[in-house]
């Protein structure tokens, strides 16, 4: 059975032993981020604050950015990766937030 | 939809808004009168840097004339906590600190106080009489200086993050992220040539020519009602609210006509200070911004610090690549670092790549988004860098490229893989055009290319569509029109309807007449409101059908429609003649879109550059210049022209002129369209474009954003040119006359 693949950002590597990327269960995002809690303890607080994705990520699913954040449904083939979120002045929304 | 069926798509109607622009009837922001207007003015820091200890507003409220002065402190009092203003959490205190500044002023321009009367001379005199006692300190003006261990420290509490994890260094560097891809060591082992160059870019702004205006009023049922020149209505209507405490709802944000945003108009800077000045009068006020105000006042894109290094085997593929990217934020963090990384190398299909980035606060202005915002400066070090290793595999430029180029299934360093995109049909459209092979004709002239990436974005939209008697539809809807996106919104429904573009009347509203919708950025118009207004008009389609069937006495699903003529069976009925009938059947016919679209499509854009370099002064001469880009499917070619050479232009403009010139007290001494120079169509040859169109299999007719991708290639395009007319390679924007005399003679040395 196949898994959804999710891709490690480069300065969390350090909580999965340097690995790039791991399959792990989970049909949405939400799901994928408890296993990968379970299997590699720390990565959650890194990726979430208060149950929501922290402003400075933006999750993509299959190489499109999801408005729907953590509720987007993750399929068993699909890619995940947490990207850093384009972010503007702090003056003002973004027309670039959650890319 | 295939491509030859359209009828109104690809086709060059004339803008909806033309006539009221051209005549002068449009209204804009500055123009707003109104029973009772009072007028504003801004005080603003002198010092780049500077502690506020007091402010005595008392002699400015006596002067005659004088209705209201503020300050920070007339802000609701609330605690500190984080907002969520549509980008995620930030501190109220930031958000609110660039507005009117609080304890400290972090820039020359900074808003201190403002001030309401019955003129605005009155108000820029009671202004003058404001005290404000400064504690002047120590200033840092670039990233590479604010890095240091000793630079002088912007806010107190700023510590840096590093994807989530905080650190707790109290420091300028507000964020650092990694992007890693492969084996980078390794990769760079397997190269058999790797250049290494170090990059620095000038503070640039995007010089629209309308400078920010906002008037507000306070209104006695608690209301507050704003009229303004801004990329986003709903931004404005959010964010007004938030800094002044109160709910959304109670806030109706007009947007007038804009002259100008390029991404400089998403930010708030006038809304809540008139609004508050409103409160304490009882009447409208109107702030508007003057030049200098807007230099010094509003968010330039930032200036920033670029390390690349590129390494190729003698087949001329890419290894491995590295950046190391720190930009300029300006006073609060939130520096365009993250799509600079993203884009700097994604023109490419490299395996090995790490990239680190930096988001640093400085003593300049928070700085704005910037058309494809932060790309430019990357693509300005990685075209370089480029240039510099064909050059040394002794290949073509472009082939090489070709060689390298992104295509569908190219992993990006950030991650997700390219879907269909059009990277290398814009570098063969390039070598194809003629410009390509043309003569250079004359000595001290070169050519250069490079190519970029914008991503674009997607985000809400929404629009309605009512059809009239007369078989016309009137559209409403809530994106800002800068670049002629009413005429493109609209020729998509009318596509759709089987109508003429000239039977749409397009209308943006205010944030009370629409549903949400994002802002006018991320070339993002045409592609996602015009796709509420393609869901608009199939639900007009499916009440049309409904319409008609009961009109025939058969079954809806019986009714087909094609080019704008209904059928079943043998009946046939125009929209035209169909939508004269609707009162008799069911009454008014009203569609409604509203999208937050995925399938976002990249687009991709290159440009070649034909240069002299005069080598007694420096001077660079653009002798020709072709920009080409992938459009998906044009939706109005003489629109999407206009923003290839638009783009084009502001990115000549980067690389030749245009920077903040700052003193070492922090102090922007260009301050004037006169010396900031722009370029003018005086200093520019015809600006020659190439379409390419690889459909966006991601919406309806294939669209992509194209607002932005033409300005990334630019400065990297006209720096290999200048070395190859002048022998120098340029590392620093601008690239003006005394900095190509500067290489010039230290070649020589």
């Amino acid at each position: 059975m196949s898994l959804p693949t999710v891709y490690i950002p480069a300065l969390l590597r350090t909580l999965t032993g340097g690995r790039a990327s791991v399959e792990v269960e989970g049909a949405t995002v939400r799901q994928v981020i408890d296993n990968l809690e379970q299997a590699w303890p720390g990565v959650r607080e890194r990726l979430l604050d208060e149950g929501k994705l922290r402003p400075n990520i933006s999750v993509a699913v299959d190489g499109e950015v999801t408005p729907m954040g953590l509720i987007e449904a993750v399929g068993p083939a699909s890619e995940v990766h947490f990207i850093a979120a384009i972010k503007g002045g702090v003056s003002a929304p973004n027309p670039y937030q959650r890319l | 939809m295939k491509t030859q069926e359209y009828t109104v798509i690809g086709t060059r109607p004339i803008r909806h808004d033309g006539v009221d622009k051209v005549t002068g009837r449009a209204l804009y922001g500055a123009d707003f009168q109104m029973a009772g207007l009072l007028f504003g003015h801004i005080l603003r820091s002198p010092h780049a840097h500077a502690r506020i200890r007091r402010i005595d507003t008392s002699k400015a409220e006596q002067l005659p004339g004088v209705k209201a002065v503020v300050t920070a402190d007339d802000f609701p009092q609330v605690a500190e906590r984080m907002v969520d203003l549509g980008e995620g959490d930030t501190p109220l205190s930031y958000a609110r600190g660039n507005v009117l500044a609080k304890g400290k002023a972090l820039y020359q321009g900074h808003a201190i106080a403002a001030v309401a009367a019955t003129s605005v001379h009155v108000a820029e005199e009671a202004a003058g009489l404001i005290e404000v006692d400064y504690e002047v300190l120590p200033c840092v003006l670039t990233a590479p200086e604010a890095m240091r261990d000793n630079a002088p420290i912007l806010h107190d509490d700023l510590k840096t993050k590093e994807l989530g994890e905080q650190t707790e260094r109290v420091s300028n560097v507000a964020e650092h992220f990694r992007y890693a891809m492969g084996d980078l060591d390794a990769g760079l082992a397997q190269a058999d040539v790797i250049v290494e160059r170090e990059f620095h870019t000038a503070t640039v702004h995007q010089g629209y020519i309308e400078p920010h205006n906002a008037t507000a009023l306070w209104n006695n049922d608690g209301r507050i009602l704003v009229w303004c020149s801004t990329q986003g209505a709903f931004v404005v209507r959010d964010v007004t609210a938030c800094l002044l405490d109160v709910p959304a709802s109670r806030v109706r944000v007009t947007p007038m006509e804009i002259g100008g945003g390029f991404g400089g108009k998403i930010p708030v800077y006038l809304e809540p200070v008139a609004a508050l000045l409103s409160k304490k009068t009882g009447k409208p006020v109107k702030l508007v911004m003057s030049r200098k105000d807007v230099f010094e006042g509003s968010g330039p894109t930032p200036g920033s610090y670029i390390k690349v290094k590129i390494g190729a085997r003698k087949d001329g593929r890419i290894t491995a690549a590295q950046a190391y990217l720190a930009y300029e934020a300006g006073a609060y963090p939130g520096a365009m670092v993250a799509p600079g990384a993203m884009c700097v190398f994604a023109a490419y299909d490299i395996s090995n790549v790490v990239i680190d980035g930096f988001d640093v606060v400085v003593n300049k202005p928070s700085t704005a988004a910037y058309r494809a915002p932060g790309a430019t400066n990357a693509a300005f070090a990685t075209e370089s860098v480029v240039d510099e290793v064909a050059e040394k595999l002794g290949m073509d430029p472009l082939d090489f490229r070709l060689k390298n180029a992104a295509k569908e299934g190219t992993r990006r360093a950030d991650g997700p893989k390219y879907r269909r995109v059009g990277c290398v049909e814009v570098i063969e459209a390039m070598k194809n055009h003629p410009h390509y092979s043309a003569p250079l004709g004359g000595p001290h002239r070169g050519r250069g290319v490079a190519i970029g990436f914008w991503f674009n974005v997607g985000l809400p939209s929404s629009c309605t569509i009512s059809v009239s008697a007369d078989g016309t539809v009137n559209l409403v809807e809530g994106s800002t029109d800068i670049g002629g996106t009413r005429t493109s919104i609209a020729m998509q429904a009318a596509e759709v309807l089987g109508i003429s573009a000239e039977a749409v009347r397009p209308t943006v509203v205010d944030t009370d007449s629409v549903g949400f919708t994002a802002v006018t950025g991320g070339s993002r118009t045409t592609f996602a409101t015009g796709w509420a207004a393609y869901e608009a008009a199939q639900d007009i389609l499916r009440q049309m059908k409904e319409r008609a069937a009961k009109i025939w006495e058969t079954d809806a699903a019986s009714v087909a429609v094609e080019r704008g003529v209904f059928r079943s069976g043998e009946r046939s009925m125009t929209f035209q003649e169909l939508a004269g009938r609707l009162d008799q059947t069911g009454g008014p016919v009203v569609g409604r879109g509203a999208v937050n679209p995925r399938g976002v499509g990249g687009s991709f854009s290159g440009c070649i550059a034909d240069v002299e370099v005069d080598p007694e002064t420096g001077k660079v001469t653009i002798l020709r210049f072709t920009s080409a880009q992938d459009a998906g499917k044009a939706i109005h070619p003489s629109y999407v022209e206009g923003q290839m050479q638009g783009g084009s232009v502001q990115g000549i403009g980067w690389a030749l002129n245009e920077e903040y010139y700052m003193s070492d007290g922090g102090s922007m001494m260009n301050s004037s369209l006169l010396d900031y120079r722009m370029p003018t169509a005086l200093d520019l040859p015809m600006i020659d474009t190439a379409i390419v169109e690889v459909p966006n299999p991601g919406h309806p007719f294939g669209a992509r954003g194209v607002g932005e991708a033409n300005i990334v290639p630019p400065p990297g395009a006209i720096a290999n040119a200048i070395y190859r007319a002048a022998g120098v390679r340029m590392n620093r924007l601008p690239m003006n006359p005394p900095a190509i005399m500067q290489a010039i003679w230290s070649q020589r040395d």
